[in-house]
Formats: C-alpha cells, structure tokens, sequence
C-alpha cells in the first residue's frame, strides 16, 4: 500500500508531492483511495462475522443460564467498564480528527491526534490490566480454574453474597476472558498501528492527496470502537 | 450538516469529504449520552427487556458511529453494504443458533435427569 512508487509522470517532470506514493498498478490517486477503502470495508464485515461466533457462544450460555450470568456480572465493576467506554470514545473522535486533519494538511494537528488516539488506547489497556489482574489475583479465571477468593466474594453485594457459588461460575468468565482478550488483541494492533503512522506522519508522508493510511486505519480503529460498544452492556450491565 | 464551512472549502478535491469539528464532537456528545443512559436503564428491572433495551442503545451507538466517524452517510452505497450485511448475517448467526437452543433444551435436561438416576 506504501511503497514509493516509480510514478507515471515523463522525467523531468514536476510530480504532485502525493504521487510518490502512488503504487504502480493503479492509475489515479483517486483509484487508489477508493481501492483502498473498499479492501478495509471488506476486511472490517470479515471482523464484525469473526467476532460473531463469540457472540453466539455468550447467546448460548446467556440463554441457557441467566441465572449465573446475571450472578456472574457481579464480579464486574461497571464503572472500570463505563471508564473505558469513554477512554475508547474518546479516543475514536481523536482518530477521526486525524482524517481531518491528513485531509486538509494539517500537520501538527495530525501527529497530536495520532499521538493523543495512541494515548487513549494505552489507557484502555491500562484499565483493562488492573480489571484482570484483579479477578486473577483473587482467582477469577477461566473455565474450571474459576475458585474465587473468599476476599473477592466478600466484596459482593449482600443480597449476591447469600447465594450459593455456581459451580459452573468458569464458564461466565471463559466468555468474558475470550471476548475482552479478542477485543484487547485488536487494541494492541492498533497501538502498532498508531505508532507506525507516527512515524510516517513525522516525516511529513501525509498530505491532502494521500493519507490512504491515517484512512484506513481510522477505521480499523472505529470498529475496535464498535465492539467494544456491545461488549459493555453485555458483560458488565447484565 | 454544514457542507459550506470555511474549512472545507480548503478540502482536496479527491472527492472526499472532511468532517466538520462540529459533528465530530457531536457525535462523541451523543456516544457520552448514550452510554450514561445505557448505565442507567440497566439499573431499572425490566426483564427481558433490559436486554433488548441494551441492545437498541448499543446498535444506535454503532450506528452514530458508522454514519460520522467512519463517514459511511458521506461514502460510497457500496461500504454501506459491506457492513449492513456483515452485521445482519451475525445478527442472522446469533439469533437462530440462539432460538435453536431455547427450543431444545429443556428436552435436553428433561432426557438427563431420567437418564441421570440409571447410572453408565
């Protein structure tokens, strides 16, 4: 996507700063950005259909035991979950602001936009790192590894408290474990993502014809965003 | 949406459009709203219908997101159906497999417990 291109300009001719950019096989810069986009809406209706197997599993089990769903969400603390909703809103205006800014020149506003969207997803982590290893500390794991403290259940509210432990609490929390790990794994790509187009973009790569990348990663970004829109009110707000 | 601002007239001519810092912020406000009231309507007991309730909030969310964020109101019919249709063969997924499921079960547990006090 990135390559330099070898251009289609004569020698000696003087080329829009954007066409080095421009990969061979395409004509335009407009071709190239319009390719560009189609190939990353596919790739993201790929995303929404992979992540879907795992909102199959939670429908199942949701379905078929509520009760320890419904007992399981206690463990949660919505207002970590809450907290980083707005840690990823945030965040997601930041990197549409860099669109904005890529498209019309701006350059300072696009390496702060860059820099404040990789920030944000940091954060996200960050969060997500006490949550887990809160649960793992007081031995909230997945499947059959789930023995919750006796510290952990204190902490419960009291009408939870009087109800006996599941003995398939595991099951709630290797749902939670794989959907909240998925979604992390796609964070931390973005993060990879966002320190590659800082760099690019301190080079001064971007400009108002080509900013194919800022783009595309954007909405890569947007969908994690989106996800993570679903699996609030489904694990921590049941 | 104000297609005349100052600062898109400085907008390449790629056929792109640039999004106002307006509905960019808009569109965060309504996210911020949205999630305070997804917390709070979790907090009544509806039944079956906090679910329902969550959901509806969380699809209109996605929503806002897709039409601003990811300027899909401003792309190409196309994009839009990439994703319209991603989303409705998962919705699709979830729905029968969980409909399936909910119909079976209790012959499912029914047949274990009379199978249950026979032993291997």
């Amino acid at each position: 996507m990135s390559g330099p291109a070898t251009g289609h300009a004569a020698p000696g001719a003087v080329q829009a700063p954007e066409q080095r950019f421009l990969a061979h096989h395409f004509t335009s810069m407009d071709s190239q950005l319009a390719t560009s986009k189609l190939g990353i809406w596919l790739f993201l209706g790929s995303e929404v259909l992979f992540f879907s197997g795992l909102f199959v599993a939670y429908g199942v089990y949701r379905a078929n035991h509520y009760a320890l769903f419904h007992y399981a969400h206690h463990f949660l603390d919505w207002r970590m979950g809450a907290l980083n909703t707005v840690v990823l809103v945030g965040s997601s205006v930041s990197a549409a602001w860099s669109v904005r800014c890529a498209q019309l020149g701006k350059r300072r506003g696009l390496r702060i936009s860059l820099l404040l969207t990789l920030l944000l997803a940091g954060v996200f982590l960050v969060v997500k790192y006490f949550e887990y290893s809160h649960k793992l500390h007081n031995g909230v794991a997945w499947g059959a590894a789930c023995k919750p403290s006796a510290e952990i259940l204190a902490s419960l509210p009291p009408a939870v408290q009087a109800l006996p432990v599941p003995k398939d609490l595991g099951t709630f929390f290797s749902i939670y474990y794989l959907m909240t790990g998925l979604h992390g794994i796609h964070v931390l790509i973005g993060m990879g993502l966002y320190v590659w187009l800082i760099g690019r973009a301190g080079r001064g790569d971007f400009v108002p014809g080509y900013y194919v990348p800022v783009d595309t990663v954007a909405l890569y970004w947007h969908l994690v965003d989106m996800i993570w829109i679903f699996l609030f009110p489904l694990l921590y707000l049941i | 949406m104000n297609e005349h601002s100052p600062s898109s007239a400085a907008a390449p001519e790629h056929g792109t459009h640039v999004m106002p810092p307006s509905v960019l912020l808009g569109t965060a406000a309504a996210l911020m709203a949205l999630t305070v009231v997804t917390v709070a309507t979790s907090r009544i007991d509806l039944g079956e219908w906090n679910v329902v309730l969550a959901l509806a909030i969380a699809c209109t969310k996605a929503a806002l997101v897709a039409l601003f964020f990811m300027h899909l109101k401003y792309e190409n019919r196309f994009q839009l159906v990439v994703l319209v249709s991603a989303a409705l063969f998962a919705a699709l997924f979830v729905a029968f497999v969980v409909f399936d499921t909910t119909q079976y079960q209790p012959d499912i547990r029914a047949a274990e417990t009379q199978a249950a006090p026979r032993g291997p």
